[in-house]
């Protein structure tokens, strides 16, 4: 990597900044607890009330928005380099939909009530809707553009949530069991979750940093990445690995959220340009960011009572998105 | 002129349109087709009824059995009726979107209108679950319109882009779904249920009531539909030549726009979402009839009447005594044919 100094220094300044909505995370709520308190029960712990609720609430809820929120950023900005499509996002192109259907049959069809369980039928659901939605992407007239994209992916999210619903509506069981889940959470997660979905988040997120040399490369044109000697198959073989890795345990640990994965590297490209080795990491810290702020508002907004968080994020990824498709996408 | 053309001049009206010489046969072979469709959907239940017999009911004669006018004029006619005329706005307001768009995988679902008026529609029965069931036609109409207007609004550049149409129509879609699932999350968990069914697309239940108060905007909004059918004929060639044409653009567009989506929100407002109704109906008609919009309006409608009343009876014969909601039935024909149609249009 070449070395850019200034990056370097963005990079750490937000990965403080991060550390500070960490803090901010951890200590409001129902019950406003200083940053004092927060360094004491996580160093000197004494089993009383604030301390258990920073150990068993707070601290593992920040970590899944942070992990999710990471994920869900990674996963964005690898769709929209390899596909070259400003619109791409995991909730756009029907991934999360897959995810949350195969989740959804598991509870219907297999009684499974265990979260622990759900990691496995996101990566299948959200594998199976990712290769359909590509797949039918590149059948359109002019191959995989931005519109034929999108369009593959509404498609196939109104047939997967058709289908999701049809089950629903045959089991108020599984209604009930699924429905604060299906609209993206992240409140009352604790740590099996963390554990759970971790292995596979770091596994795909190692993945999507030793490919950001690679994807700056096919993102300039897959004529262009053969002509340099690029194995693009393989490339983007391995690319979609890592998102459906980091896109199948997100949705999994806080169901379907939107919109992270399309606003972020959109920002970060304005940051640190092109080079995706560099749009990787930032992406990673600022996803995690977003995430953590949009939960905390979430808490904040209609206090005592929460919104989902997904509704936050579609809030603030919707201009985003207006914007991008009026002036980023050309024909 | 090409003897393959019908030209239909009126000397008292202030109209007149051509239309190729194979619709009439089509279009009557077509509706016999869907009557068929229907008389079967009267008769089957579970309370089977012989076709012969649902047929002189129909027609007002005696058959001896004192219980079939009653099942069939006040429980499932009304049903059938509903299914046909959802069927009909749908598939209309689908051929004009495509028309307008110019892009073939165009439909009101895709670009969102069904979305807004899901959200106005499901948002009042879980706010308000003791609000009078006619007032949710009005709210769904209501959040069909508003969202079409905003999307519209969005996409307009100097001038409104049919590509920015669709894209916008997809994002704002999924801001709404968000706020769909928001009002799922926290709904009484009766009202949700129902709000379920009625947002996967159903005409369960539906009686005489649902069919006087959404008959009106057919009867206003198809004819309307079909006298702008030379317009879009003109703005399908593109907006160069629409222009050349002395058509004018926006006007138009902006009005078909108004049309379809008043469409739509009768439809949904009857029968909640059913999808790809509006995306399949136009194809198979414009490959029927090719695709001058005169023609291929009235055939795309009676296809789509056939359509949602073929899913309704699919969905309550597949698994009964369960009922699948039609619209869950429509999704899972239509996602096979819409990748049908990509390849299509692939080769073309």
């Amino acid at each position: 990597m070449q070395p850019r100094p200034s990056l370097l220094v963005g990079l750490i300044l937000s990965l403080l900044i991060l550390l500070i909505c960490l803090v901010v995370s951890i200590g409001y709520g129902a019950a406003d607890i200083s940053a004092s308190t927060i360094y004491e029960a996580l160093t000197a712990f004494d089993g009383s009330a604030d301390h258990l609720i920073i150990r068993t609430i707070r601290i593992p809820r920040s970590l899944i928005a942070i992990l999710v929120g990471a994920a869900m950023a990674i996963a964005g900005a690898i769709m929209q380099g390899i596909t070259r499509n400003p619109l791409a996002d995991p909730g756009i192109l029907g991934i999360n939909a897959g995810a949350a259907m195969a989740v959804v049959i598991a509870v219907f069809a297999f009684g499974t009530t265990d979260p622990s369980f759900y990691a496995w039928y996101a990566f299948l659901g959200a594998g199976a809707a990712a290769i359909a939605v590509y797949f039918l992407g590149s059948l359109g007239r002019g191959g995989l553009t931005p519109l034929n994209l999108t369009i593959a992916g509404a498609a196939i999210s109104t047939f997967l949530s058709s289908v999701t619903t049809g089950i629903l509506i045959f089991s108020q069981r599984t209604l009930d069991e699924i429905r604060f889940w299906m609209a993206g959470s992240i409140a009352g997660r604790d740590f099996t979750i963390v554990w759970q979905v971790l292995p596979y988040i770091t596994l795909g997120l190692i993945l999507a940093f030793a490919l950001g040399k690679q994807i700056t490369t096919l993102n300039l044109g897959e004529d262009v990445a053969k002509g340099l000697g690029q194995r693009t198959a393989w490339v983007k073989v391995a690319a979609a690995f890592s998102v459906i890795l980091l896109a199948g345990s997100a949705v999994a640990a806080a169901g379907p959220i939107g919109f992270i994965g399309l606003v972020i590297p959109h920002v970060v490209r304005l940051l640190v340009g092109v080079d995706y080795r560099w749009i990787m990491p930032y992406s990673a810290v600022f996803g995690a960011i977003l995430l953590l702020t949009a939960d905390i508002g979430a808490r904040l907004l209609i206090k005592p009572q929460e919104l989902p968080v997904g509704v936050m994020t579609a809030l603030v990824g919707a201009p985003l998105f207006v914007y991008l498709a009026r002036f980023k996408v050309k024909k | 002129m090409n003897k393959s053309w019908l030209v239909v001049r009126s000397r008292a009206l202030p109209v007149s349109f051509r239309i190729d010489r194979r619709i009439p046969t089509i279009l009557s072979i077509l509706l016999f087709v869907t009557l068929t469709a229907m008389v079967v959907s009267v008769s089957y239940g579970e309370y089977p009824i012989p076709i012969i017999s649902v047929i002189k009911t129909l027609l007002g004669l005696e058959t001896g059995n004192p219980d079939y006018p009653f099942i069939i004029n006040t429980l499932r006619l009304p049903r059938t009726l509903v299914a046909a005329l959802v069927g009909v706005a749908l598939a209309v307001s689908g051929t004009i979107l495509q028309g307008i768009t110019r892009n073939p995988l165009a439909d009101p679902g895709i670009i969102g209108i069904n979305a807004g008026a899901s959200l106005a529609a499901v948002s009042l029965i879980v706010l308000f679950p003791n609000v009078p069931i006619a007032i949710l036609p009005v709210s769904a109409f209501g959040g069909a319109l508003a969202v079409a207007f905003l999307i519209y609004f969005l996409a307009w550049d100097k001038g409104s882009s049919p590509v920015r149409l669709i894209l916008i129509g997809v994002g704002i879609a999924a801001v709404i779904g968000a706020l769909t699932s928001l009002m799922v999350t926290f709904g009484e968990i009766n009202s949700v249920s129902q709000a379920l069914v009625w947002l996967a697309g159903s005409v369960y239940g539906r009686s005489w009531e649902e069919v006087w108060s959404v008959a009106p905007w057919f009867a206003v909004l198809v004819p309307l539909a079909l006298g702008k059918a030379r317009q879009l004929n003109a703005l399908n060639l593109g907006d160069d030549v629409a222009k050349g044409l002395g058509s004018s653009l926006e006007w138009e567009r902006g009005w078909l726009l108004a049309i379809a989506t008043a469409l739509t929100g009768a439809a949904v407002a009857t029968a909640g979402t059913i999808s790809f109704v509006g995306l399949m109906a136009p194809h198979i008609a414009r490959q029927l009839v090719g695709s001058t919009h005169e023609g291929l309006i009235p055939v795309s409608a009676t296809i789509g009447a056939m359509i949602v009343v073929v899913a309704d009876l699919l969905g309550r014969s597949l698994f009964a005594p369960t009922e699948l909601p039609c619209g869950v039935i429509t999704a899972v024909i239509g996602a096979p044919y819409f990748i049908y149609l990509l390849v299509q249009n692939r080769k073309r």
